[in-house]
């Protein structure tokens, strides 16, 4: 659905990274963890598209004005990285963005008691954070890797622990946990009876798709890429499906058949 | 004041405004029918259809620059068979014409796709795209040469009793010269522009952006030369012209058929807003309104200069 919706908090929660929160209408509260949103940040022709962004969070609270019931917010994590993001980041409690939303496939939660394992870097752990929320929920166990290049690119750690996560983190230049990439870290801890969600720069999940394949324990991620329409028309997202040859195309659009996919599902370098 | 009448027939399809989906832009209509009412527009233009299925290039595909973006997607598409069998039917009932847009990668590829249409019920034109400028074979190669154009048209002109719409490409030195090409070879209307040959650089990889090296450049920015072309083609040519080219709201619309388009096609705008097409004759209607004008065929070729 396309709606205009309110800024309510737009925060810097780590240099260059923003948490922002919005009014959502009643029907976001089913959306699954792995959607996204397609965000229009003002009615001007450059930037002329829609940028997309993972959801963060979807919940209720209650306004502070008087007689208001229950308002559905969502909310979205992001870098500033381009002038998209940097109009993005100057928005305040009140302003109006438009939205598309929820968008594509979301993570497939898996049976209950197996272990379930996020594996996560910088924005990566945007959708993450919404999927831990309705897995500790559930009830399940819950586990994150959060990697990045610095600490900078480790976000939201406190949030994820005060759901009842246990985290684990490596950084590049270790400044925060274990010096090196999260994935070696990852490696460590792999057993047969748990299911990995990742999100984060493809490097990243390339090393965590085959690293599962490997260990034969499922994995979903959730892909980045460019896009201009977020429903499937474009074209221009397309990831290259496990079995593509030139001769037998297989492209999947990573807005509508994923942006989470069966580790399978896709052809890892 | 009665509502104006926003009817036009184009090359004998009625439609009941002048606001059409360009292709490409608006993939096979099943997609974009949680965004808006299919039967609020004029026609739809499907995605471009093969003889075979398509691939398409490699990625990055698609990059915005200021006003406007690139796509080098290399005409993907599910072939025509798949296209019968799996997205037809859904238009079918849809009350809205369907054009379907085709090319091939040889001259007889063209003819052969124009014939597997001609005798089906719920495509009410064709729309032959001779100016890609992604791919290598096909598109562009007739796009730019009067000669081939000619040809390529006079063969689907034969393989086709359907209204024939050609879509001509803005990179060529005179487009007056390739629209009467087409017009001669017995096209029935002519759709102007497809996408700028254009590029982006990444300056700290020192690459190009796109996979494909250069792509067609679309969206706002390109608008002034898609107005300057339909003007221009308009004076020369006697065929009804469709106006495309960086359409983003009513007015812009408007102008195109101040410039001599008889129908309008919405292309980037439906990727940012994926009700745009609606938006677009809704806009169109309320300028009508405010105007004092009865009908929208009084403004095509209104144009005083």
């Amino acid at each position: 659905m396309q709606f205009k919706s309110m800024v309510i908090s737009n925060v810097e929660v780590s240099p260059n990274y923003f948490r922002m929160r919005m009014t959502a209408p009643q029907e976001l509260a089913s959306a699954v963890p792995g959607q996204f949103v397609m965000l229009k940040v003002n009615d001007a022709i450059d930037p002329l598209l829609r940028r997309p962004f993972g959801l963060f969070d979807v919940g209720s609270f209650v306004p502070e004005y008087a007689g208001c019931g229950a308002q559905v917010y969502c909310e979205i994590l992001y870098k500033v990285v381009g002038k998209g993001t940097k109009l993005l980041s100057a928005l305040h409690h009140g302003d109006l963005v438009d939205l598309l939303v929820p968008l594509g496939k979301g993570f497939q939660m898996g049976p209950a008691g197996e272990e379930k394992v996020l594996v996560g870097g910088g924005v990566g752990l945007a959708p993450l954070y919404y999927l831990a929320k309705e897995l500790k929920e559930r009830g399940e166990k819950v586990r994150l890797f959060a990697g990045g290049r610095n600490r900078d690119d480790v976000l939201c750690i406190t949030e994820f622990e005060r759901l009842g996560v246990e985290t684990y983190v490596a950084t590049d230049d270790g400044t925060l946990g274990e010096r090196g990439f999260v994935t070696q870290v990852l490696e460590r801890h792999l057993s047969s009876d748990m299911r990995i969600f990742a999100c984060g720069p493809t490097p990243m999940l390339n090393a965590v798709a085959k690293m599962s394949q490997k260990h034969g324990v499922p994995c979903q991620v959730s892909m980045e890429a460019y896009m201009a329409c977020g429903v499937g028309a474009c074209l221009g997202c397309v990831m290259k499906g496990a079995n593509h040859t030139d001769e037998t195309p297989d492209y999947r659009c990573v807005c509508k058949d994923g942006p989470v996919f069966d580790s399978f599902e896709l052809q890892w370098s | 004041m009665q509502r104006p009448d926003m009817s036009v027939v184009l090359a004998g399809i009625p439609m009941r405004n002048p606001v059409m989906t360009a292709s490409g832009t608006f993939g096979y209509g099943a997609e974009f029918a949680d965004y808006l009412d299919l039967e609020s527009i004029g026609a739809m233009v499907t995605k471009g259809l093969s003889l075979k299925p398509k691939a398409g290039n490699p990625t990055p595909r698609i990059v915005e620059t200021p006003g406007g973006m690139l796509n080098a997607i290399g005409l993907q598409n599910v072939g025509i068979d798949a296209f019968i069998e799996q997205k037809l039917p859904y238009l079918k009932n849809v009350n809205t014409p369907v054009i379907a847009n085709l090319y091939g990668n040889t001259l007889e590829e063209y003819g052969e796709v124009a014939s597997r249409l001609d005798g089906l019920a719920g495509v009410a034109g064709i729309e032959v795209n001779i100016s890609c400028p992604n791919v290598k074979q096909g598109g562009i190669v007739f796009g730019t040469d009067p000669g081939a154009a000619q040809e390529v048209v006079s063969l689907v002109k034969r393989n086709t009793s359907k209204p024939l719409i050609v879509k001509l490409s803005p990179n060529v030195t005179d487009v007056v010269v390739m629209a009467k090409a087409c017009a001669d070879a017995g096209a029935d209307a002519l759709s102007l522009i497809n996408t700028l040959t254009g590029m982006a650089i990444d300056l700290e990889r020192r690459r190009p952006v796109l996979a494909n090296v250069t792509g067609g450049l679309s969206g706002p920015a390109i608008k002034p030369v898609a107005l300057r072309m339909v003007w221009q083609v308009a004076k020369a040519v006697r065929l009804p012209l469709i106006g495309i080219g960086g359409i983003m709201n009513g007015r812009d619309a408007l102008e195109f058929m101040l410039a001599g388009a008889t129908a309008i096609q919405v292309g980037t705008a439906s990727f940012l807003d994926p009700s745009a097409a609606q938006r677009i004759a809704q806009e169109m209607e309320q300028y009508l309104v405010e105007h004092g004008i009865e009908s929208v065929r009084s403004l095509i070729g209104a144009l005083e200069v």
